[in-house]
């Protein structure tokens, strides 16, 4: 990777049971989940995971419930402490910090939002919104100032004084986005964050965060059960299975080449259409015209493929420049495979 | 055969020289400790007093204004106020005025007492399984050991009146509200604490910025318990020298006069539903943030 990474996971570890370190090489011979299990009676949460996240990107880590996702993410933030391994954030080790250095790791450079939003029922939004900067310890004033700002933002105007269970799911979300975003930190840790809202809003809040985010260009670290959720958000997606990375890559790269017949299974119902872009197909010659960039999505790209001369477009990358031409043929049997 | 039909206890001679050591020594305990100890509850003795004649002395449509304001500022209704004020009255007219000051003193000081002992404790039991794990026998003992066998210790130590009473009531009142202080600490959501770690909060943060403020309606139901078993200990008390209504319904026990003891009875029972609903309606208040929540 050439960029140096702004959080380095290494060779991590968690074994939760009476005496972890006394299995731990064990599991590093090999010992699976479930054997680890029946014979030491520990659970195996994460099993040699090393993920490298560059700065500004969208990380996400997929994997259904029980492989380990949220184990990882609190791992970040030390929330939970590893049997063994190395945690770097800005080329900074985690799991040498003292109690004082993890508070303000915690306080300056991560940010968290919850699937259950985490929110405190006793505050009002503005209070909750304002929390993470009063724990830094700025004034109430300039926390509600900027609290405010937020709230604005994430489009809860007018909704400073209610208490949070007066909000539907979604608004509660937004407080918690609103109050993740307003400390200011580098890295945003997402926990789930929109499994629990029905799927419209869930859609218009992936909206929200991708919006945001092409502003804000924080390290997000995003964790999620659902393919389609993280296919849309990820820059780069790992896929986690009984608390192992079992493939990292784009979205395409996974689409394009599943690592087993696991991942394979996941991706047998997405719109891959709206997943693989031009880029990834290009073959051949190109024609003059017409001229598509390369991130354009398949689905997109089928009405001008279907009406270009002998049914070829010609790919640009983001300079410009021709790359190759796409037919489609090719795009259509990408989309069907 | 004799063995079985015989409990193997000790003998009567060895257990009457165990009991006749015991006394001996604590009797050799109160001699040497019992007027430091005495001087130790002096300022308490000295608050209790004053706030005895504070409520005698004032003029009593000044302490029924009082009474009134605050069942108001708790209760936030006008009906309830109005109730307070009446009923006062009714036991000033029925000629309890003064020992219903007395019985009103010494609850209040023994609430106060109890909270400022009774809530720390708490934490200190909700912050540490350990703690939990010695108190929570205490806690037990202290419920459950007949009043009359700790007044015998009490007594011997500093002989007989207001202090002695007072900590009679206050062992017997203080165990709801240590106990819902650590409840309610402990049953604060898992997520909303985590959040808050998650944020950098640090544990005295957390504990006042979360943890106390969400378990308050569990504290405020402590509170309340406390008072109304403080409440309930005013006649026991009244038999180690304790002013208040309890000393009527003693007579009157003693002497067979049911109009004596129903009336000082009724003015417990009322004391106790005012204190009650005016506590209870100020805890609900705490947690406007519930209201909305079905929505």
């Amino acid at each position: 990777m050439s960029q140096t990474p702004k959080i380095k996971i290494r060779n991590l570890y968690k074994i939760f049971g009476p005496a972890p370190e006394k299995v731990l090489d064990q599991v590093r011979a090999g010992l699976s989940k479930d054997a680890l299990l029946a014979q030491t009676n520990h659970v195996l949460g994460i099993n040699n995971v090393s993920i490298d996240i560059p700065p500004h990107g969208l990380q996400v880590i997929m994997g259904l419930s029980g492989s380990g996702k949220s184990t990882l993410i609190r791992h970040i933030n030390r929330l939970i402490d590893p049997t063994a391994g190395e945690i770097v954030i800005d080329g900074e080790d985690v799991l040498r910090m003292s109690e004082t250095r993890l508070r303000d790791l915690r306080r300056f450079t991560t940010s968290m939002v919850f699937q259950k939003f985490g929110l405190l029922p006793h505050r009002k939004i503005l209070q909750n919104v304002a929390y993470g900067l009063l724990v830094q310890g700025k004034s109430t004033q300039e926390a509600e100032a900027r609290a405010r700002e937020w709230i604005a933002r994430v489009g809860l105007d007018g909704y400073e004084n209610h208490y949070p269970a007066q909000l539907s799911g979604g608004m509660q979300q937004r407080v918690g986005l609103a109050r993740a975003l307003a400390t200011d930190a580098d890295i945003l840790l997402m926990d789930e964050a929109f499994s629990a809202l029905d799927p419209l809003i869930r859609t218009e809040m992936q909206g929200i965060l991708l919006e945001l985010q092409k502003e804000l260009h924080k390290t997000i670290v995003f964790i999620t059960h659902d393919l389609d959720e993280a296919l849309r958000l990820g820059d780069n997606i790992a896929i986690l299975r009984d608390g192992a990375v079992i493939q990292q890559g784009s979205a395409q790269d996974i689409v394009l080449a599943p690592a087993d017949a696991y991942i394979r299974d996941f991706i047998k119902d997405i719109n891959r259409g709206r997943v693989l872009r031009l880029g990834a197909l290009v073959k051949g010659p190109a024609p003059e015209a017409p001229v598509l960039p390369d991130d354009t999505m398949l689905a997109d790209a089928l009405m001008t493929l279907s009406e270009a001369p002998q049914q070829r477009v010609a790919v640009a990358d983001k300079a410009g420049k021709v790359i190759g031409g796409v037919d489609l043929k090719t795009a259509i049997r990408a989309i069907h495979a | 055969m004799d063995f079985l039909t015989t409990f193997p206890s000790m003998g009567r001679a060895d257990l009457a020289a165990l009991r006749r050591g015991i006394d001996a020594s604590f009797r050799d305990f109160s001699r040497e400790w019992g007027e430091a100890i005495e001087a130790f509850f002096h300022p308490l003795l000295r608050f209790l007093v004053w706030f005895d004649n504070l409520l005698l002395n004032t003029p009593w449509p000044i302490i029924l204004g009082v009474i009134g304001l605050l069942v108001w500022a708790g209760s936030r209704s006008w009906l309830m106020t109005l109730g307070a004020v009446a009923a006062f009255f009714a036991i000033g007219y029925f000629g309890m005025w003064r020992d219903t000051m007395s019985t009103l003193a010494i609850i209040s000081v023994a609430t106060i007492l109890c909270i400022a002992i009774g809530i720390p404790l708490g934490i200190l039991m909700a912050r540490s399984n350990r703690a939990q794990s010695i108190i929570t026998p205490v806690l037990d003992v202290m419920q459950t050991i007949p009043s009359f066998v700790y007044l015998i210790p009490v007594v011997m130590l500093l002989g007989i009146g207001r202090v002695p009473g007072l900590i009679a009531v206050c062992i017997y009142a203080l165990p709801p509200i240590v106990r819902l202080t650590n409840l309610g600490i402990r049953l604060v959501d898992r997520d909303v604490l985590e959040a808050a770690t998650a944020f950098g909060a640090s544990s005295w943060q957390k504990l006042w910025g979360v943890q106390i403020p969400l378990a308050l309606p569990n504290i405020f139901a402590g509170i309340n318990q406390t008072i109304m078993m403080a409440l309930a200990m005013v006649v026991i008390a009244s038999m180690i020298g304790v002013q208040g209504l309890g000393v009527p319904v003693l007579r009157a026990i003693s002497n067979q006069y049911l109009a004596l003891g129903v009336m000082n009875g009724l003015a417990i029972v009322v004391l106790a539903i005012i204190f009650d609903r005016v506590s209870q309606r100020y805890g609900q208040r705490l947690q406007a943030h519930r209201k909305g929540q079905n929505q």
